[in-house]
C-alpha cells in the first residue's frame, strides 16, 4: 500500500519547520457545488489537508455554528455519499491536498462499515475523524480502517488525563487534541491545563499533533504553532460562510465568485506565519 | 436467559455501549466506579430507602382497579399506582438515587433534560431538598406544551433553560443538556431521566427505578398469591416499563407489554415508534433502536404526550425486544386520549398521557383475556400537568 497522504504532508511541512493549516467545512451548506469551490479556495489559500463535515441531525460535539451549518445543508437533504462526492469533484479541479472525513458514527454505520471505507478510498479520502467513537467503542472501525489504509484520526479531550497514552500510542494520521472542554465554537480563553495538556499528548505521541475546538484568528493558530504540528480551525470559517450565504447563494456568478473569495482570504488570514512555527 | 446485563461494556447483547465525545468518557467512568461503590453501601441505600419512604411516599400502592376490570369484562386489572408518589410519577425514583449520588461524589451543581417535565419536576425537587444548584432543559416547543411544570420548577429554585435548536422538543433537549456537560463536567453532574444514554446511565436508571417491579412483586404476591400473566407499561425512553419489567424478566410465565406512542399512526409521518418502526443505530450516546432515514439521520418524532415524544429507546428494552422476552406494540393519541378519559370517568384516576398509552393498551388486551388473569399496569404518573394541553380535543371533540 503506498503512503498516506496525510502522512507525507506532515513529513514535507516537519522538514520545513512548517504548521499544518487545516480547515473544516460543512458539505451542503449552502449546496455541495459552493462545497466544491469553497475546498478549491481553502487550498489555494494555504491550506494543507481539510476535514470535510457531513452535516448530521443531532451533532452532539458541536456548538451553535456548525449545528445551524448541518441544519442547512440538511434541508437540501445532503447525504454521507454526497459528502464524500465533493472530494471528487474537487480532486477533478486539481486540488491536491489531502482530504479528511468528519463524520458522526451513525451515518457511516447505517452505510455499513465495508462500504463506508470502500467509498472513502473511492472517493480519495486519506483519513476520517468520529467524533463519537471513543476508544473502547472503534475496534471494528479501526480493523476496516487499518485494512484500507484510511487514517482513524482520534481524539483526545483536557479530561482524557490517563487515557492519553492508550489513545495516542494507537492514533493513525495525526491526534486531535480538543483545546478546551465544551463543544465546537469560537471562543477566547483555552483550558487552564493546555500547555501541559498538548506536552502529554506530545509524549505519548508517535504521530503529529493537530490542535482545534475554538480556533478562529491567526493570532491563536500562532500561539500553539510551536507546540503542535497543525492547527485546525472549523467554526470560525462555517461562520464566515455564513457571513457570506447571501452571496453564495445569490443568481450570478459574480456574485457567488465575491462570497468563495471572502472565505477563501479569511482562511488565508488564519495561517501562521512561518515565524511562528517551529 | 441471563438478567446479568449490562457487561462491563456497558452492553446489553449488541446494544448499549458508550457513543459520546472524548471529553465526557472520564465522567462516565468516575460515575460507574462511584455507583458500583454506593449501590452496595449500607449509609448510601438506608438514605435513600428513608427518602424513599418518608419523602418520596413510597411504596406506592398496588391497587385493583375493580370498576375498570368490569367494564373490560376480561382479566383482573391492577394498577401500579406511580402517579401518587411524591412529584406525580416515577421519576422521583430515579432523581433522588442519582441526586444522593452526585453528593457523595461532591458534585454541587446537577442538570438534566425533560420532555413532559416530570424528570425536570423530580430533579429540580431534589435538588431543592439536598441544596444542589440546578438547570434543567427543555425543548421550547415543550415549555409550551407544559407550561405549568416549567413554573414548578422555577418555584423550587431551577433554572429552566429553553432549547432552541432542531426539534425544540426532548431530543434536542437531550442533546443540549449533553452540550453543556460536556463543557462543564469538572463540577457538574447529570441527573439523566430516563434507561438510555452511554453507560452507565442506562443501568444506574434502571437500578433506581427497579423498586417499582420489586414492590408490585410483593404487592401482586400478597393480594394474589400468584404473579401476574402480563405487565404493561409506556416507553418513550423506558424508564417505568424497565423499572416494572426488571424484576419479572426471568419469570417466563410473565408476559411482559412496553407500549410505544404511535401519534397520529404508524403509517404516518407523525409518530413516535421506535421499535415498530425503527431500526439499529447509534443515538444519543449508546447503540439502540432509533427512528431514522436511510442515511441514518435521526428523525424527528412526535406524540401527543411529551414524554414518549422521543426517536429513541433505552438499549436493554431493545435487548428485550431482539431475544423475544418482550414485546413492544404502539398506541395512537387517540387511543390514549380515550382511555384517559375512561380510566378518569371509571376509577376516578386521572392519568398522566404516557401512562394513558399503557391504559389503552390494557383496553385492548383485557377483554382478549379470561377473567381469572391478572393485568398489572405501570400508572407512572398523574394527568394534572396535562389538563390544559388536552382540553382542546376533549371539549371541542377536535382529533389529530
Amino acid at each position: 500500500m503506498s503512503a498516506n497522504a496525510i502522512d507525507t504532508v506532515f513529513a514535507e511541512l516537519k522538514a520545513k519547520g512548517e504548521t499544518a493549516l487545516i480547515p473544516f467545512l460543512t458539505m451542503g451548506d449552502p449546496d455541495l457545488a459552493a462545497s466544491v469551490e469553497l475546498v478549491r479556495a481553502a487550498e489555494a489559500a494555504g491550506a494543507h489537508m481539510i476535514e470535510l463535515g457531513v452535516p448530521y441531525s443531532d451533532p452532539l460535539a458541536d456548538g451553535p455554528v456548525i449545528q445551524r451549518a448541518s441544519e442547512r445543508a440538511l434541508k437540501n437533504r445532503i447525504s454521507l455519499t454526497d459528502c464524500m462526492q465533493v472530494a471528487t469533484e474537487a480532486r477533478k479541479l486539481g486540488v491536491k491536498m489531502p482530504f479528511i472525513l468528519f463524520t458522526y458514527f451513525n451515518p457511516a454505520l447505517q452505510l455499513g462499515l465495508e462500504q463506508f471505507f470502500s467509498l472513502l478510498q473511492e472517493h480519495g479520502f486519506s483519513g476520517v475523524i468520529i467524533p463519537d467513537l471513543p476508544l473502547e467503542e472503534d475496534g471494528e472501525v479501526r480493523a476496516v480502517a487499518e485494512r484500507t489504509g484510511i487514517h482513524l484520526i482520534p481524539l483526545v479531550a483536557p479530561t482524557s488525563d490517563a487515557r492519553v497514552e492508550r489513545i495516542a500510542s494507537q492514533a493513525r494520521g495525526f491526534v486531535y487534541c480538543v483545546s478546551s472542554l465544551g463543544v465546537t465554537g469560537v471562543r477566547s480563553d483555552f483550558h487552564a491545563g493546555i500547555d501541559a495538556f498538548l506536552a502529554t499528548v506530545r509524549k505519548a505521541s508517535p504521530v503529529p499533533i493537530c490542535i482545534g475546538f475554538g480556533i478562529s484568528s491567526r493570532e491563536q493558530a500562532e500561539r500553539f504553532a510551536r507546540q503542535c504540528d497543525g492547527v485546525i480551525v472549523g467554526s470560525a470559517i462555517v461562520r464566515k460562510v455564513e457571513e457570506v450565504l447571501p452571496q453564495l447563494t445569490e443568481e450570478g456568478a459574480e456574485s457567488r465568485k465575491a462570497g468563495i473569495d471572502a472565505v477563501q482570504s479569511f482562511i488565508a488570514g488564519l495561517k501562521p506565519r512561518a515565524a511562528a512555527s517551529r | 436467559m441471563t438478567i446479568q446485563v449490562p457487561d462491563l461494556d456497558g452492553r446489553f447483547g449488541p446494544f448499549g455501549g458508550r457513543y459520546v465525545p472524548e471529553t465526557l468518557m472520564n465522567a462516565l467512568f468516575e460515575l460507574e466506579e462511584a455507583y458500583n461503590r454506593y449501590k452496595n453501601d449500607a449509609d448510601f441505600q438506608e438514605e435513600l430507602r428513608y427518602l424513599l419512604m418518608q419523602y418520596a411516599g413510597r411504596p406506592s400502592p398496588l391497587y385493583y382497579a375493580e370498576r375498570l376490570t368490569k367494564h373490560l369484562g376480561g382479566a383482573k386489572i391492577y394498577l401500579k399506582r406511580e402517579d401518587l408518589n411524591h412529584t406525580g410519577s416515577h421519576k422521583i425514583n430515579n432523581a433522588l438515587g442519582q441526586a444522593l449520588l452526585a453528593k457523595r461524589m461532591g458534585k454541587k451543581k446537577v442538570i438534566a433534560e425533560t420532555g413532559a417535565g416530570q424528570h425536570g419536576v423530580a430533579t429540580a425537587t431534589v435538588a431543592a431538598l439536598l441544596g444542589m444548584e440546578c438547570k434543567v432543559f427543555m425543548g421550547e416547543e415543550d415549555t409550551k406544551r407544559q407550561q405549568l411544570n416549567v413554573f414548578r420548577m422555577k418555584l423550587l429554585g431551577s433554572e429552566v433553560v429553553p432549547v432552541l435548536s432542531g426539534t425544540r422538543t426532548l431530543k434536542d433537549a437531550c442533546n443540549e443538556t449533553l452540550r453543556y456537560w460536556v463543557s462543564h463536567v469538572d463540577d457538574t453532574y447529570y441527573i439523566l431521566g430516563s434507561v438510555t444514554g452511554p453507560h452507565p446511565y442506562p443501568m444506574v436508571v434502571r437500578d433506581f427505578q427497579r423498586i417499582i417491579g420489586v414492590e408490585a412483586r410483593e404487592q401482586i404476591l400478597q393480594s394474589e398469591g400468584r404473579l401476574p400473566d402480563v405487565i404493561v407499561a409506556a416507553v418513550g425512553g423506558g424508564s417505568n416499563a424497565m423499572g416494572i419489567f426488571h424484576q419479572f424478566v426471568g419469570d417466563e410465565s410473565v408476559r411482559l407489554v412496553g407500549v410505544e406512542a404511535a401519534g397520529r399512526g404508524v403509517d404516518t409521518d407523525k409518530h413516535a415508534a421506535t421499535m415498530t418502526k425503527g431500526r439499529p443505530g447509534v443515538f444519543q450516546g449508546s447503540m439502540s433502536y432509533v427512528l431514522q432515514d436511510e442515511g441514518g439521520q435521526v428523525q424527528e418524532a412526535h406524540s401527543i404526550s411529551a414524554g414518549l415524544d422521543y426517536p429513541g429507546i433505552g438499549p436493554e428494552h431493545a435487548y428485550l425486544k431482539d431475544s423475544k422476552r418482550a414485546e413492544y406494540v404502539p398506541i395512537t393519541d387517540a387511543e390514549a386520549l380515550e382511555a384517559l378519559q375512561l380510566l378518569s370517568r371509571q376509577e376516578g384516576i386521572i392519568p398522566a398521557l404516557e401512562s394513558s398509552h399503557a391504559v389503552a393498551q390494557t383496553m385492548k388486551l383485557a377483554p382478549t383475556l379470561p377473567k381469572d388473569a391478572i393485568i398489572v399496569v405501570s400508572l407512572s404518573g398523574r394527568g394534572d400537568k396535562d389538563v390544559e394541553a388536552i382540553m382542546p380535543y376533549i371539549t371541542g371533540g377536535e382529533t389529530r
